[in-house]
């Protein structure tokens, strides 16, 4: 690396709004856990369902919802507005699917969606699991299960 | 390397955009808009590229009421893998083929390679083609089109569009002075968010060479374009030139990735890129702007990163190249 070349380049290249975007993040994200267990309850209530189960319940609709409106083609449109607030619950997790599949539907069912609807989501899936098997192993070991 | 040529023209150019160029400033300018969507009645974004590359080469066919057989040869490039654009395009035209690939700068390469062609007499009329598309490109390069991720504030956004153009050996109101080819340069940056600080080192030393063999400063130039610097990139230059070659550009300096869109109101970071940015900056503004007499000399510099994703992946810096054509207006 140009080392007086890399100086002109920092000069020139705008910070990033780091804070704003975690504030905003922070906010919405909290926004939507907030109202994600006010469904918990709604459905809780009007289903008379034990907690758990009205917890997959809102899971299920987040994932729904976040589908739908990659489908709509809003839901990158939020994004860019509401930073990773909608990409770090669930919601990114269908979205990043979703939107996998739409983008390989000409390639076909088999080669297309199948082989790339994980494609973003597979880091996740491959790392998520590693992650909770150590955790798993470490509260075994210091807790006792 | 700088050639001169006496006897090569631009005989007319066929530009054709997708919405968002057509909500960009330039409009006006453009021969063919397409304004709704990005599929233009094709059943993928590959194939939607594609149209754009042939509509462009068909119109300028029919507009100057050319047979195929009157041209002797279509270069074309593109930034799909293996420039299938061109290559699909070039299947529905019964003229000799030559597909070339420089990024973003492509359309540079195909000019010199055609006006040589032209110079030496080995060819009276030659077409020159280049095609971008904003969601074929970001599903090659980046993510999901649909896929929302917070981009960073150097971001470009490639543009959607064909640009033709028929150079001839037969004199018409713009000609094409000269023509510098760059060298690849990589000073070793690594962020494929900001391309245009990977390409602007190729652009300042594309300048220095071509305004060296020419023996002209930048004053000599009306109007002095690179391809897709964007904002950031732009300053970028002018700072590099100065400090490593003591070269001023003035306000005759733009860069294209700035002109197409409205920065301020488009969803488009520091402005446009692709291989049809410079080209449609150039062949539908800037020429049409020098047949009106606005402009006389203007000096085009394409720029392109020459990356993949996958060295990307491996850690490699992006290697970057920028051309150089002068047009004069007669």
């Amino acid at each position: 690396m140009d080392k007086k070349y890399q100086d002109i380049v920092d000069k020139h290249t705008p910070r990033e709004d780091i804070v704003k975007n975690a504030l905003i993040s922070f906010f919405v994200g909290g926004l939507l856990g907030s109202l994600s267990e006010l469904l918990l309850r709604v459905y809780s209530m009007t289903l008379n369902l034990p907690r758990k189960e009205s917890g997959v319940l809102v899971i299920l609709t987040l994932i729904a919802i976040a589908s739908i409106l990659t489908a709509l083609g809003v839901f990158d449109v939020l994004v860019s507005k509401l930073k990773s607030a909608l990409l770090i619950p669930i919601t990114g997790f269908a979205h990043s699917m979703t939107s996998a599949a739409l983008e390989y539907k000409n390639e076909g069912l088999v080669l297309g969606i199948g082989a790339n609807i994980f494609k973003l989501a597979g880091t996740v899936i491959l790392y998520g699991v590693v992650s909770v098997y150590f955790f798993g192993l470490i509260r075994l070991l210091i807790m006792g299960g | 390397m700088t050639i001169k040529y006496n006897n090569v023209y631009v005989e007319d150019a066929y530009t054709v955009c997708g919405p968002y160029e057509n909500d960009g400033p330039l409009s006006n300018y453009f021969d063919k808009k397409h304004e709704k969507d990005l599929y233009f009645g094709e059943k993928s974004l590959e194939k939607a590229e594609v149209h754009l590359l042939k509509e462009a080469n068909k119109n300028i066919l029919s507009k100057n009421k050319l047979k195929e057989d009157d041209v002797d040869l279509l270069i074309s490039g593109d930034l799909q893998n293996q420039i299938t654009s061109s290559n699909y395009m070039a299947r529905d035209f019964d003229i000799p083929y030559l597909g070339i690939f420089e990024a973003c700068s492509t359309i540079a390469e195909g000019l010199i390679l055609g006006s040589t062609f032209i110079e030496g007499k080995n060819a009276k009329k030659v077409i020159v083609s280049t095609a971008s598309h904003n969601m074929a490109e970001e599903k090659q390069f980046r993510n999901p089109t649909e896929y929302g991720a917070p981009k960073k504030k150097t971001t470009t956004f490639t543009a959607t569009g064909g640009v033709s153009i028929l150079l001839s050996n037969k004199k018409s109101k713009v000609k094409i002075e000269s023509t510098t080819i760059g060298k690849v340069k990589d000073l070793g940056i690594k962020d494929v968010n900001n391309m245009g600080a990977a390409m602007a080192p190729a652009a300042a030393s594309v300048i220095y060479n071509h305004l060296k063999d020419t023996n002209r400063d930048p004053n000599y130039y009306d109007l002095i374009v690179t391809g897709d610097l964007g904002i950031y990139g732009k300053e970028i230059l002018k700072d590099y030139l100065k400090d490593k070659y003591n070269i001023t550009l003035g306000v005759n300096y733009n860069d294209c990735g700035t002109m197409l869109y409205d920065l301020d109101n488009q969803p488009v970071f520091a402005g446009a890129s692709g291989p049809v940015c410079s080209a449609l900056v150039t062949f539908g503004y800037i020429y049409k702007e020098m047949l009106k007499g606005k402009y006389k000399k203007v000096l085009v510099v394409p720029t392109g990163a020459l990356f993949s994703q996958t060295f990307v992946f491996q850690k490699e810096s992006i290697p970057s190249i920028a051309n150089a054509i002068s047009l004069e207006a007669i």
